[in-house]
């Protein structure tokens, strides 16, 4: 009795928390944009402009909700919610603190990577159904470029999977308590970042969209709310990423002092406001460049990471 | 690599800068004397018009939004019997400024004249006359002018100083 009401209240609260979260980021991100820029960002509504989002919220539900007649009906409205699914299935697995996480997978981590890699589909087949030039460059790019930035990204977590010797998020986790695994994983490390900002196609990776040469990318056909979710869905994608940085890398839930739970969001936070710092200083990468980068640089850096983790591990033991 | 790693921190670095945007409604944006903004016309300092309806205002307007009709009153001294400035169509170019021979028409600080319908924009001469002599309080066009207007002479009207002695070197 009491095992599932537990579990069905972790399972509304992770959601709810995880919305409200991407929902908070709109504002987040352009407060945070509008400090490293030397203005201000949204103010007006609310106490530092925080009911900006109801704001958006309404404006974008009143907003037309319109189909181009030369759409492929059912794929459009099915790829908005694919990337809102998929990221928020990812949720499942991360363990926010001790006994607080949904499914304690024994593969979270592939199951991770299988769903990240699910969600490119969205991209993809939002860019075809929309029949439009412009949509499907965007959607071509996304797969070519989620094709180059999966394969490493799955390598660049291998080290840390060898040494945890566990799949399992909570297992890796605990496998830091002597040691946050960015010190023996920092090339790992900073891999799995530079694939993470490809994976929710954020700038410098932004290429499926880039506003001035695609006019929206993938979602030029878009509006209304269907519009929205891909937004909410980059926005849980960056708070994933950010929380699994902090789970694989840093520790997860373990800290001195502070409750487990503040711990984990507490990384999590940092590491969204990386994110959106990124955001604000790099600029777009050129298409060839970032699949050379890809495939030339990253692929062997991560592939030289896994044995040399391979390596020390066997010598020590 | 290390370009765009330098690239990061300078962004960093100016989260402690201070932030440009001027609040606006709350803090007002610095405009100098000379800011061009709503057009007024302005009285002499003993309280009459300073407009003689002479049209150079309205013939120098690059865009043709102001327009009067001239008239006199018993003295034969012409004023505007209607003076009419449409800002929707003004742009604030000064030209009107420049142009007037009497000071009459100036250029203020003032810039918020939003309204919500566009006939509101068309100001007559009631809303452009103003109660004081505006940038130059001392200035009174009939005291230096000395013209003779009707029934009087040069320099004979109340409050007229009498015509300058061209031929004097005196003040």
């Amino acid at each position: 009795m009491g095992e599932p009401i537990r579990s069905i209240i972790i399972l509304i609260a992770v959601l709810v928390g995880v919305l409200a979260i991407a929902a908070g980021l709109i504002w987040l991100e352009r407060r945070m944009l509008g400090l490293w820029q030397d203005r201000y960002g949204p103010n007006r509504a609310g106490p530092f402009g925080s009911l900006q989002v109801a704001a958006d919220m309404i404006k974008i539900f009143t907003k037309e909700d319109w189909i181009p007649p030369f759409a492929d009906k059912p794929v459009f409205v099915i790829a908005p919610a694919i990337i809102v699914v998929t990221t928020l299935l990812s949720f499942a697995i991360i363990p926010f603190a001790p006994g607080i996480e949904i499914v304690n997978l024994n593969i979270g981590l592939l199951f991770f990577l299988a769903m990240s890699s699910l969600s490119v589909y969205s991209v993809a087949l939002a860019g075809w159904a929309s029949d439009n030039k412009y949509s499907l460059l965007g959607g071509l790019r996304a797969a070519a470029q989620m094709l180059g930035y999966e394969v490493f990204m799955g390598l660049s977590l291998v080290g840390v999977v060898m040494l945890a010797g566990s799949f399992s998020l909570r297992e890796i986790v605990e496998a830091q308590r002597k040691v946050w695994f960015v010190i023996p994983q920092f090339l790992g490390f900073v891999i799995f970042l530079i694939a993470g900002l490809a994976e929710t196609r954020r700038i410098p990776f932004d290429l499926p969209e880039a506003e001035n040469e695609l006019v929206a990318g993938y979602h030029t056909e878009y509006s209304g709310m269907k519009f929205g979710m891909f937004f909410v869905g980059e926005y849980i994608g960056v708070t994933l990423i950010s929380a699994l940085i902090a789970t694989l890398f840093f520790g997860g839930w373990l800290g001195p002092l502070l409750p487990p739970l503040l711990w984990m969001m507490i990384k999590t936070f940092f590491f969204i406001c990386g994110f959106i710092l990124v955001r604000a200083s790099l600029p777009r990468l050129r298409y060839d460049q970032l699949l050379s980068f890809g495939w030339k640089l990253m692929l062997p850096l991560s592939l030289l990471n896994i044995v040399v983790t391979g390596a020390i591990i066997l010598a020590a033991s | 690599m290390f370009s765009l790693l330098k690239g990061i921190w300078t962004v960093l670095k100016h989260s402690i800068r201070k932030r440009e945007t001027v609040l606006y409604p709350e803090e007002k944006p610095l405009r100098y004397p000379r800011w061009r903004g709503r057009i007024i016309l302005s009285r002499d300092p003993d309280g009459s018009e300073r407009c003689v309806a002479c049209y150079l205002c309205a013939a120098a307007c690059p865009v043709d939004c102001i327009s009067l009709q001239a008239t006199q009153d018993k003295q034969g001294r012409r004023y505007p019997e209607f003076f009419r400035i449409n800002f929707s169509r003004c742009i604030f170019c000064g030209f009107c400024e420049e142009a007037c021979p009497t000071y009459a028409i100036q250029l203020t600080n003032d810039f918020e004249m939003g309204e919500y319908y566009r006939h509101n924009f068309v100001y007559e001469k009631e809303h452009l006359l103003i109660s004081g002599p505006g940038k130059y309080p001392d200035y009174n066009f009939y005291r230096v002018a000395g013209i003779s207007i009707g029934e009087k002479n040069k320099g004979e009207s109340e409050n007229e100083k009498p015509p300058v002695d061209i031929h004097s070197l005196m003040p």
